[in-house]
């Protein structure tokens, strides 16, 4: 983890960049904020890369490759798809970046942690598979598995797919990875049971669209839940529009563009597991259009944005389960 | 002081909810705590706090304030304000105590804000001492005593007991309704209270300095560079706003089918991009000048109107909660630390 701030200084001190996108460290050891250096100096000092680097730097590459000069950035292996992603949508001024692949082995969730018993948190080592967090109230032992952000829990790829260079070595796609397994639970729920269930978690929503701020995929310039001269704008925090309509519309529109960073539950301060309704998106144009994953590559079309005479027909959705669909 | 057992917490529960409305921190389908209506069989949360404060119970996050209905040139006004009955509010932290004396500050000024009024009166604030605070804690640096809340009833619990004590006459005589309190002598009180603040000087926020900000900094902070850097990562969502229980902005917004409206207020956040956007245009156009009104108003413009009152209680949820861990401690130090 020190060769990504090596070459973070390495970077900026030759001049082959501007800026480098990072994290910043925070009050605790856990608290890293995504941040902008511009000086090695500053990098030396409040860089860092640890497995408190959840946040997927990309989405801020729409800014910061406007800025003018070559900005750096540091990619986890689900970071990069949603890097291609967004540049297969015009979104990033490719020519202003300078990508650094990082391979990464889980990130954590503090949160998890102190779920764990780890209240009051101070520092935390790694001793294999195990993390020894200090408290103010003592140490505690929690197995590492169990403070793995969710994403990070069933990850589905340790490949990095665009870079300019690798630190370390390329990962493989990790086809065993389970992610679907929460879906299909909900599948096999009778319709009302998932009723229920979307009825049960949505409505802890507090519409502070944090979901929707950070994901890659939210990258309109004007959100139409914003525009008030559209009169589609909604600001309340109402049962009959956050539990039915808006975590729903909004997978809808990034259906087929989602590559399943999860950042959208990694930030929900009501633990909402909104990738389940992307996960199902994703599960379904597989099983209707074909294995595809958003962010893989530059070539294949999203499935729901190209039209092909081999497409399924909307009947099929009714011979999958009929009004139980 | 009078006390009772733990293991006859239920029975105390099922005594307030008979006389009132009664509310505890429990764990919803998350895990994570919230002021929750009690039923029997409903437990304590074990978290040290709720993930939405206390203000929820008198600053709901939306409320009907009145309708019209619309009859050819008629116009009928609609009363639609939610009716409020007495509740009581039970396991406030010292912190969300204290966000109620600023809200106050706001709300039961002139023009007094009556929906707010009502709630207030209406509610009965039983508070809970703290034993185990967080890193993320930071209450002291406003002169909160998290082992001595305020409220109408403070409330203390070890392994064996709980503790009470009424503090206001509302505490008084809800105190008299509730036989199943005993006397007894603040010994165990005043132990752990002791305990509690040998942890509060060892916080690793204890000595957090806020001798930069408060009435009268305006000039020297509001062009700061730094405000550049705070807010470069900043999403424009409204965590930080809406878990605080000092945040206290609305917008007033209406449901209209073309025959009747309803005109209702909900949270809004300054860290919105269309934050007191009025048909003049938008104020803040940038996401730098949004997040510096947050902290300015917490910290500067709250205690310029406010004989010098800060508009934060420390308790930590913006720390806990904002998806890229910006939040107002940062906010202190790295303006504090660039005025010395």
């Amino acid at each position: 983890m020190q060769r990504v701030k090596e070459k973070a200084i390495e970077l900026l001190t030759s001049g082959a960049v501007d800026r480098v996108l990072g994290w910043r460290a925070g009050e605790f050891f856990y608290d890293l904020t995504p941040a902008v250096f511009t000086s090695a100096e500053e990098v030396e000092k409040d860089f860092v890369y640890s497995v408190f680097s959840g946040a997927n730097l990309s989405k801020y590459l729409i800014a910061e490759s406007r800025k003018g000069g070559k900005v750096a950035v540091f990619l986890k292996p689900c970071d990069s798809y949603s890097f291609v992603q967004l540049l297969k949508e015009h979104r990033i001024w490719r020519e202003n970046v300078y990508a650094v692949g990082v391979q990464c082995g889980g990130m954590c969730d503090a949160e998890k942690l102190k779920e764990a018993g780890a209240s009051g948190l101070t520092s935390v080592r790694e001793d294999g598979e195990t993390l020894i967090a200090e408290t103010i109230y003592g140490e505690v032992c929690v197995e590492k598995d169990k403070a793995l952000l969710g994403k990070c829990q069933v990850c589905k790829s340790k490949k990095i797919v665009c870079f300019d260079e690798l630190i370390g070595e390329q990962g493989e796609e990790i086809p065993d990875n389970h992610r679907f397994d929460e879906v299909a639970k909900l599948e096999a729920m009778t319709a009302e049971e998932r009723f229920a269930f979307w009825r049960g978690e949505l409505s802890r929503c507090i519409r502070c669209n944090a979901c929707r701020n950070v994901c890659p995929a939210c990258s309109c310039e004007k959100c139409v839940f914003d525009n008030h001269d559209l009169g589609t704008d909604n600001k309340a925090a109402a049962d009959s529009f956050e539990e039915n309509m808006f975590h729903i519309i909004r997978a809808f529109h990034v259906a087929s563009r989602c590559t399943d960073c999860g950042e959208c539950s990694r930030v929900c301060p009501q633990h909402i597991p909104l990738h389940l309704l992307n996960r199902k998106f994703i599960k379904d144009i597989n099983e209707l259009y074909g294995e595809y994953q958003a962010g893989a590559d530059f070539e294949t079309k999203p499935p729901l944005m190209d039209f092909t005479k081999g497409d399924c027909e909307p009947s099929v959705v009714y011979e999958r389960g009929g009004a139980n669909a | 002081m009078k006390k009772l057992p733990r293991n006859q917490l239920d029975s105390l529960f099922a005594a307030l909810s008979g006389l009132q409305k009664l509310y505890i921190p429990s764990d919803d389908a998350s895990g994570q705590a919230k002021f929750t209506v009690y039923e029997p069989g409903m437990t304590l949360t074990k978290n040290l706090n709720t993930v939405r404060s206390a203000k929820d119970l008198f600053f709901p996050q939306v409320e009907n304030l009145m309708g019209f209905k619309v009859t050819g040139k008629q116009l009928e006004l609609i009363e639609t304000r939610d009716v409020t009955e007495p509740f009581v509010l039970f396991g406030v932290r010292a912190c969300d105590c204290r966000s109620f004396e600023i809200l106050d500050k706001v709300f039961l000024a002139e023009p007094v804000d009556t929906y707010y009024q009502t709630r207030r009166e209406n509610g009965l604030i039983v508070s809970m001492a703290c034993t185990r605070p967080e890193e993320t804690c930071f209450c002291a640096a406003f002169d909160i005593d998290p082992a001595a809340p305020a409220g109408d009833v403070s409330c203390w619990m070890d392994e064996e007991n709980l503790y009470w004590q009424a503090n206001t006459e509302k505490g008084e005589t809800l105190t008299a309704g509730l036989s199943m309190l005993a006397d007894c002598d603040a010994e165990a009180v005043e132990s752990q209270q002791a305990a509690t603040r040998e942890i509060m000087q060892k916080l690793p926020l204890a000595s957090l300095d806020l001798s930069a900000f408060g009435a009268g900094k305006t000039k020297e902070l509001f062009s700061r560079p730094e405000w550049n850097q705070l807010s470069e990562a900043c999403l424009g969502c409204g965590t930080c706003t809406f878990v605080c229980p000092t945040c206290q902005c609305y917008d007033i917004q209406e449901f209209n089918n073309g025959k009747t409206v309803r005109r209702f207020r909900c949270w809004d956040s300054c860290m919105y991009s269309d934050f007191t956007r009025m048909s003049a245009g938008q104020p803040r156009p940038t996401q730098l000048e949004r997040f510096r009104q947050r902290f300015m108003h917490k910290l500067v413009y709250f205690p310029d109107n406010n004989k010098g009152c800060f508009s934060c209680v420390g308790c930590g949820r913006c720390l806990a909660k904002c998806p890229i861990h910006m939040n107002i401690v940062k906010v202190i130090k790295t303006l504090g630390e660039g005025t010395k």
